[in-house]
């Protein structure tokens, strides 16, 4: 809310109009700036601060949390095997559900309308379906199918081998986090070629470049950039999802947790471990997101897009050669 | 310009007709541009002045009608009493003799302005980086732009990369360039620079067909000048007698808005 120092006419101000000082002209470079004042701003920064007290307050006082357990079990051989196969979980399904993703996406958007039907159809079942049905329905393919053979399509086939000896748990959830994740990919990825201008595409097809080109060099790189934040939610969210795979009793680390606080009694301070595993791994991902969402931001702003760590070691060089000539 | 000697026609359009849907957008265009010589084509929006000048490079497929350029059939070959459509691959070959600078310059962004003029030469035409690196720098450096090597296209003025597109366009070495209103996106204090580009090709001797709203710039420049309306070329002649006595109704209304 300014006053009314309006140098302009004010037509109709009638008797609303304060018929006061209007700054006088010639003093209006004497006229200071005051920032707005925010007192709402120091009321709610007190009442969070407050609530961020009690809730570090709670958690280190209460001796129920037991972190000297937490201590004890954090690097333990049995979580850490158990932390390896939640790692391999969320990178598998990413990997199968990155390679399988694109291929969908391309499909989809191709002018084929039996690809674009199969891709759709694949999208809307395997999302559809809760994640646990689909572990649990990998988890007992044998029996649906209890051999699984190499051939001919409807033809003879050539070797068969008994679906559990291909398919394990471990397996089985691979390709149901990987299957699954696929079709969230498919739509991430087709939503990043769909923001790309067509301009892009026009100008490339002028230019005569190849078409394997257009799409490896100018297509997929600016798709990226809308792909690799979304993707990177996606996989902090597999992450989590593969606590899931418990009900198949593979010893992730959710699983492994409720294995040892079974055994011990201790619940909260095991769920803590877990949850503090969790979070780590999440943070890792976080970071490396960054990194790659800036690379693939290049050439996206008007700003110096060089990254600050990489400004800092150059200057950092450059002062130390600077010195050393110098002292030379 | 020097239209001279050689009065070797780079275009030759045929009868062209193109439909978006129920719209006839060219309803029988007939077009040659000699070699070494400058088209400007007018019209108000809506004229398909654009759609014209896409169907020259096959960016738009036309309905019926011929499009040659340089004597070669493009986008189709002829089989019998048919016209048939050409693979991608034989289309993209053609078009990597044929310059072409859109509106909205459509460079890429990801790329640094001299990946973005040295791309078509490397990967259309396989040449080599030796050979195509200095080259383009070289048409950065007749475009004013040599500074600006290894800038990303954003952190660039309208008319700067529209001068970058120009020299991306040339990079392939084309026999014909094709501009798009290469002005109207941009502020109009840098719409001087483009056209001050485009002039110095017109006087190397370039053959260009340029739609554009500058009449002014045409009156300059064009050895012949189009007028469209409605899908069809209802004047053409030299800028003289298109600009300063249009015959055609449509024509001087035209002129009289812009003017």
């Amino acid at each position: 809310m300014t006053p009314p120092t309006s140098t302009t006419p004010q037509v109709g101000a009638g008797a609303a109009g304060t018929p006061g000082a209007p700054a006088a002209p010639g003093t209006a470079h004497a006229l200071r700036v005051l920032p707005a004042r925010h007192p709402w701003r120091w009321v709610a920064t007190a009442v969070v601060a407050v609530l961020a007290a009690m809730a570090v307050n709670a958690l280190v006082t209460n001796p129920a949390w037991d972190w000297p357990t937490v201590g004890q079990y954090l690097f333990s051989a049995t979580i850490l095997d158990s932390l390896w196969l939640t790692v391999r979980l969320t990178l598998v399904g990413t990997a199968i559900g990155l390679v399988l993703g694109t291929v969908l996406a391309l499909m989809r958007m191709s002018a084929n309308p039996l690809l674009k039907g199969v891709s759709f159809t694949y999208i809307s079942v395997f999302r559809s379906v809760p994640l646990i049905l689909q572990l649990l329905f990998w988890y007992n393919l044998a029996i649906l199918y209890d051999r699984i053979g190499f051939g001919v399509p409807f033809g003879p086939q050539f070797w068969t081998i008994p679906t559990q000896d291909l398919i394990g748990p471990v397996t089985a959830a691979f390709l149901g986090l990987g299957l699954h994740q696929a079709a969230y990919f498919a739509e991430i990825v087709r939503s990043g070629f769909l923001a790309v201008d067509p301009g892009q595409r026009e100008a490339a097809a002028a230019l005569g470049i190849p078409r394997g080109r257009q799409f490896w060099r100018i297509q997929l790189p600016q798709a990226l950039r809308i792909i690799v934040p979304t993707t990177g939610n996606e996989v902090i969210g597999l992450l989590k999802g593969t606590s899931v795979v418990y009900v198949m009793a593979l010893p992730e680390l959710f699983y492994q947790v409720q294995v040892v606080y079974n055994r011990t009694g201790q619940v909260i301070p095991l769920l803590l471990v877990a949850a503090v595993w969790y979070f780590a791994l999440t943070t890792v991902l976080s970071v490396l997101q960054w990194a790659v969402e800036r690379y693939y931001g290049r050439g996206s702003t008007r700003e110096d897009q060089r990254l600050p760590l990489l400004v800092a070691v150059r200057s950092l060089r450059a002062a130390r050669s600077r010195r050393a000539g110098v002292t030379r | 310009m020097s239209a001279g000697t050689d009065r070797r026609p780079v275009v030759h359009l045929q009868g062209v007709h193109k439909r978006f849907g129920a719209l006839e957008v060219l309803r029988g265009i007939d077009l040659t541009v000699q070699a070494g010589t400058v088209t400007a084509v007018l019209g108000s929006s809506g004229s398909g002045k654009s759609t014209l000048l896409r169907t020259i490079n096959h960016l738009e497929k036309v309905d019926a009608g011929l499009v040659e350029v340089n004597g070669e059939l493009i986008g189709y070959r002829r089989a019998g009493n048919h016209l048939r459509e050409l693979h991608e691959r034989e289309v993209l070959r053609q078009r990597s003799g044929i310059g072409f600078v859109f509106q909205h310059f459509n460079l890429f962004p990801h790329l640094t302005v001299l990946e973005n003029v040295a791309e078509a030469p490397l990967s259309a035409q396989r040449r080599r980086r030796s050979e195509v690196l200095p080259r383009a720098r070289a048409l950065l450096e007749r475009v004013g732009l040599a500074d600006k090597a290894d800038e990303y296209p954003r952190r660039l003025s309208g008319g700067q990369q529209q001068r970058v597109a120009i020299a991306r366009a040339l990079a392939l070495e084309p026999s014909l360039v094709l501009f798009d209103e290469p002005t109207s996106a941009l502020d109009p204090e840098l719409v001087g620079e483009v056209l001050d580009v485009i002039r110095d090709l017109a006087r190397a001797g370039t053959t260009m067909v340029v739609v554009t709203h500058e009449i002014g710039f045409a009156r300059e420049v064009a050895d012949r000048v189009l007028f469209m309306h409605e899908g069809v070329v209802v004047e053409e002649g030299s800028a003289a007698e298109v600009l300063d006595a249009p015959r055609h109704e449509r024509t001087r209304a035209f002129l009289a808005k812009v003017l």
